[in-house]
């Protein structure tokens, strides 16, 4: 690579948080005109790469260059200084504000404090043009825009700062495929100005459609790269993917029985397609997908916290209609929230009453709440579940990420649910609960009871599951018994929205509506 | 068992700020030679504790609605309609008890009100109790025909009576009742699954909705439960001026809150007690009555009210980023 055309360097760069290494000894390139596309799998470490390279976070060690001079941010405005602009993944719009004042927000036209805003109405219609959006009215507030709109709207005010290194993370999660296609030719078109482009996606296709070369990424540090053009699809999947499943899977015995729950065309909020699965007795079934592919959606619409557009839910064999958490709970559903700190726990209350929140029965004598009682069935959990905590008393909120967890899955042993709904059960947390949190699930199934279990993380769907089934864009793809995937299979089908072994022809690529 | 009790140490240790607060109040009064032979006597004491009483019944149910995250501004409003209606029903003619039953479900009509646009529109607490400020107030004046409503002499009357009769009694029925009232709602918030229903759901109502919890209903309920002691607060204020009057309390609730949150309570929700809102109500009394007995006038003890809400979060803040 030519060192004079290099126009980001990146070398070395290492991140710790606490005890986790989000980044370590990593090194990216970008030449002028350059769009090279940054892959890998969810905390993998792009995001945090991408927040040392705009300031946001500052690295422990490594070195940064702009063009060859030294690039150190102490904050978002640096990079901006330095001809860096981000299409973060998360709008960052002000949604109250016009179309207008958004893209020019920062770098009003003005005179001594006076808004030109015959000016300013004409560079927003430029820049609107440039995204071949120009029916986008510049006087209306954002809010009123759909959210592929919106991302238009994002993405020509970034092009507005005439940036020479654009970052457009997972630009087209929320694009029609058409505005993806516009995009993609927005993108040719800078690279020919000589802007250069990181491109964060999780669409491999697309990927391999706009980007010149990639660089992977794999628990926080380089797994390779190169020049797209002659590399296969599954070659970056392996790449991404990496490593082989460790032995961290404590299998407990259990056996598959008869059906508990049969979802028939069951589509909730968020969803694209209907959803037919079965999960029996003894069963964990995996859900493996991106994130925002609708499997988090259907386990709140199965559990009533989001709606039920269409379809039948049948549990033991009896269809029930729409139905709301203390319904499901009724019927012995008990789920487990992605966001543990925000839903899953009621932080500030104590250990005791985050155990027994959903079912103080067992503890009532005439209406008062026996807090002995309570208690010393508390510290029973506390024992079989391992929680590192100084008591029943202690509040949630001073207990680490496991035993937090562990709370909340005790939580629903003690409310005595049947189907469990585990979404993202070991995100965030140590490695030895990971273990005792795979333990219990085996634990359940051989007690006969039913998991449906959500995982970003490939390893740990192959290793617990007995079935998993995978979601690309708001449906399900395809659900097989775990021993006939693979994490390149199940990455293809995620990625890409098949298997990798039957790819030909074209696929429909059908896209979550704006 | 040793663990548990350094926890219940600690939460201990919550309500000992305010009332370190409360001790010095009292402290620097005591000591004051102007003031000294006057302010630290039982007769005092007792006229502080009437004085209380309106502001202590609407802050044993402003303790519940903070816990769960919200705000009851019409709570002072809500006082003088229910005052208003007590009066009339005398008036008219209706028996004592009924009179007071009345006025007490007045409050709490209010209260569902409030709580079913709350979660029925999902609209925000200030807003719906902001407007419900005056809504009750305009309702009040209305049923008032603008003006004092004058009620012959009950036993009502006698609830807030400076000099109790029976003279056992030491203290106006008003002020037992408080007591008897905080204990009962302690007991509730702590014991009852209603309690920690209004806990979970301040500290988290996605959580308490995952648990299952009708976040709904307990959210109206925690209204119509603040509502009624405002009713009966409403009560007490009849007794005290033995008119309905239905520009009495203007910007009570402001005192009301801050005696939650002076005790200890959050505005975020999911913290406060009963105890410390308790103290919180006697700290403003004895300041009121301490400044009035100097001689001071009136603004000082405002300026001295609102910086001790500041001091008393700023406190409580500092104790919470320590723990």
């Amino acid at each position: 690579m030519d060192a004079a055309s290099s126009v980001l360097r990146m070398t070395g760069i290492t991140k710790t948080f606490g005890a986790t290494r989000a980044l370590d000894d990593v090194s990216f390139d970008l030449r002028r005109g350059e769009v090279r596309a940054l892959l890998g799998e969810n905390g993998a470490g792009k995001s945090t790469m991408m927040k040392v390279l705009s300031g946001a976070v500052t690295p422990d060690s490594g070195r940064m260059e702009i063009d060859g001079r030294p690039y150190a941010p102490a904050g978002p405005l640096d990079g901006f200084r330095a001809g860096l602009s981000i299409v973060y993944q998360e709008l960052t719009l002000a949604p109250h504000l016009t179309v207008e004042e958004n893209i020019m927000l920062g770098r009003e036209v003005h005179a001594g404090g006076w808004l030109d805003r015959r000016a300013q109405r004409a560079r927003v219609r430029e820049a609107l043009e440039l995204v071949r959006h120009p029916e986008i009215a510049a006087d209306v507030p954002v809010r009123k825009l759909s959210v592929g709109a919106r991302q238009i709207v994002e993405i020509a005010r970034a092009l507005m700062s005439r940036s020479r290194i654009l970052v457009l993370d997972e630009p087209t999660s929320s694009l029609s495929r058409e505005d993806g296609l516009r995009l993609f030719e927005i993108v040719r078109r800078l690279k020919d100005q000589d802007v250069s482009v990181i491109y964060i996606s999780h669409f491999l296709e697309e990927v391999q459609e706009v980007a010149d070369s990639y660089t992977v990424l794999r628990d926080g540090r380089n797994a390779g790269g190169g020049p797209m053009a002659g590399t296969a699809l599954e070659d970056i999947i392996h790449l991404m993917v990496g490593r082989k499943v460790a032995q961290m899977f404590p299998r407990v015995d259990h056996s598959v029985g008869g059906t508990v729950l049969e979802l028939r065309r069951f589509r909730g909020r968020g969803m694209t397609g209907p959803v037919n699965l079965t999960l029996a007795e003894g069963e964990i079934l995996g859900i493996a997908g991106l994130i925002g592919s609708g499997r988090t959606e259907m386990l709140r619409a199965l559990f009533g916290l989001d709606e039920v557009e269409n379809g039948d839910l049948i549990v033991s064999g009896v269809a029930t209609a729409a139905g709301r958490p203390w319904d499901r709970i009724g019927q012995g559903f008990g789920l487990l929230s992605e966001d543990r700190q925000g839903e899953g726990l009621a932080l500030g209350m104590s250990v005791a009453d985050n155990v027994t929140l959903s079912d103080y029965a067992p503890y009532l004598r005439r209406g008062l709440i026996r807090t002995g009682l309570q208690r010393r069935a508390v510290e029973g959990w506390i024992g079989r579940m391992n929680i590192r905590t100084t008591g029943p008393d202690q509040k949630a909120l001073d207990l680490s990420g496991g035993n937090q967890q562990k709370v909340a899955l005790a939580r629903l042993l003690h409310q005595e649910v049947r189907i469990f709904l585990f979404d993202e059960p070991t995100r965030g947390i140590d490695v030895v609960s990971k273990a005792q949190i795979y333990e219990w699930m085996g634990r359940l199934a051989g007690e006969g009871k039913s998991v449906l279990f959500v995982s970003s993380y490939l390893p740990e769907l192959l290793g617990v599951c007995d079935r998993i089934a995978v979601f690309h864009r708001g449906a399900l793809v395809d659900a097989r018994p775990a021993a006939d995937w693979d994490e390149p299979r199940l990455m293809a089908a995620a990625t890409i929205g098949r298997a990798s072994e039957d790819r030909t022809g074209s696929v429909d690529q059908e896209r979550i509506p704006g | 068992m040793n663990r548990p009790r350094t926890d219940s140490i600690r939460r201990a240790l919550g309500v000992l700020g305010p009332f370190a607060g409360l001790v010095l109040v009292i402290a620097i009064f005591s000591l004051m030679p102007e003031v000294q032979g006057r302010f630290l006597r039982v007769a005092n004491f007792t006229s502080v504790a009437t004085q209380s009483v309106i502001v202590a019944l609407g802050a044993l149910g402003m303790t519940l609605v903070i816990i769960s995250g919200g705000i009851d501004l019409s709570a002072a409003s809500n006082i003088a309609l229910s005052s208003v209606i007590t009066a009339y029903a005398i008036n008219a003619g209706a028996p004592p008890a009924a009179a007071v039953l009345l006025g007490v479900l007045t409050g709490g009509i209010v209260g569902l009100a409030n709580g079913a646009l709350i979660t029925r529109l999902r609209l925000i607490p200030f807003i719906v109790t902001l407007g419900m400020m005056g809504i009750a107030r305009g309702a009040a004046k209305w049923i008032a025909g603008n003006q004092k409503i004058d009620a012959p002499m009950t036993w009502v009357n006698e609830l807030m009576a400076r000099s109790p009769r029976p003279s056992w009694l030491l203290a106006a029925p008003g002020v037992w009742a408080v007591i008897a009232l905080a204990v009962v709602m302690a007991i509730v918030l702590r014991r009852t699954v209603f309690g920690r229903h209004v806990f979970a759901i301040g500290s988290s109502e996605p959580a308490a909705r995952l648990c299952g919890i009708r976040t709904g209903r307990v959210k109206i309920l925690i209204y119509v439960v603040g509502g009624l002691f405002c009713g009966l607060s409403g009560v007490m204020e009849f007794s005290r001026l033995t008119v309905g009057d239905p520009t009495v309390a203007v910007g009570l609730e402001l005192d009301i809150i801050a005696a939650v949150v002076i005790g200890g309570g959050s505005l975020s929700g999911g913290e406060g007690s009963i105890l410390g809102t308790m103290i919180g109500v006697m700290i403003m009394s004895f300041l009121r009555n301490g400044c009035t007995m100097m001689g001071w006038p009136n603004y000082i003890q405002e300026i001295i009210i609102g910086a001790i809400i500041v001091a008393a979060v700023t406190l409580d803040r500092m104790r919470h980023r320590r723990e």
